[in-house]
């Protein structure tokens, strides 16, 4: 009797036991999601905040990089841009932004149409495994811009960051 | 590329850039400077983040008209190097200038002719 009145309560005790754990993951995912979201909305705001609120395409540019790097002192990377180049139809700036690193700017570039191939080569630092976003202003004005991720397998060295 | 006398006293540089272009050709030049770039991010031996040394901007004057700038940030590797492109129209000089953190800066004087 005594028994049956104890496993009759169980379900009672554990639907309770289900929601706390159920409600405790969600929280906890929630904990684990927003420092990334958070990563990526300040690499969003710095991508707007260089176009000055206008907006930003994807297209026409493309961003060059290894996917997965193993020395993150050294990342190559290349944007290109399509465009003609000529005086009325040219790429005027250039910029590259990371996710993750201690600053969100990597490096701008300013062009003309006397630059010929809407093209830029540079090296990097990539403090770890993170988002790259390379940003493109026409003479029109507009701007566009391509994502990459890459993987860092050694990161370049941070750990003074505070 | 470099000016042997004063190299000592300089950054080393490695500049790869063509001598000769037909007009209308468009050119690649290659640049690299000896420099740390220190981030300012990042700690000594002693534990203290050493100070930040950085080489900010760099550009490249075409017979004094300016065909490439730019900006650079801690995120820009050490000794950095750039690629990028102009179109040659006439003879005469490419001046690659960079500047940094202390009164960092230098100067590179490159000569293009361009045939037709």
């Amino acid at each position: 009797m005594n028994t049956l009145q104890h496993s009759m309560k169980k379900p009672a005790s554990s639907v309770k036991r289900r929601d706390v754990l159920a409600s405790g993951a969600g929280l906890s995912a929630w904990v684990l999601l927003l420092p990334a979201s958070a990563a990526s909305d300040d690499l969003a705001s710095a991508v707007s905040a260089y176009a000055g609120g206008a907006a930003v395409r994807t297209g026409k540019v493309r961003l060059d990089i290894a996917e997965l790097v193993d020395n993150g002192n050294v990342v190559p990377l290349t944007v290109t841009v399509e465009s003609p180049m000529t005086a009325g139809d040219h790429v005027t700036a250039i910029a590259v932004f990371n996710e993750k690193n201690p600053q969100r700017e990597v490096a701008k570039f300013a062009l003309g149409p006397r630059y010929g191939k809407a093209s830029v080569s540079t090296r990097i630092r990539l403090a770890t495994t993170q988002k790259l976003t390379a940003v493109a202003q026409m003479s029109d004005g507009s701007f566009w811009s391509h994502t990459a991720s890459v993987v860092v397998t050694l990161a370049a060295c941070i750990e003074g960051e505070t | 590329m470099g000016r042997p006398f004063a190299a000592q006293l300089m950054a080393r540089t490695l500049i790869n850039a063509p001598a000769t272009a037909k007009r209308g050709q468009v050119i690649e030049i290659r640049a690299t400077i000896a420099h740390p770039m220190e981030t300012g991010f990042r700690p000594g031996e002693d534990g203290k983040v050493l100070p930040r040394d950085l080489i900010q901007r760099f550009s490249c004057r075409y017979n004094g008209e300016l065909v490439f700038a730019a900006e650079l940030f801690s995120a820009v590797a050490a000794n950095p190097y750039l690629a990028f492109h102009t179109v040659a129209i006439d003879s005469g000089q490419l001046v690659l200038r960079w500047e940094g953190d202390n009164g960092f800066s230098q100067t590179e004087t490159l000569n293009l002719a361009v045939t037709v």
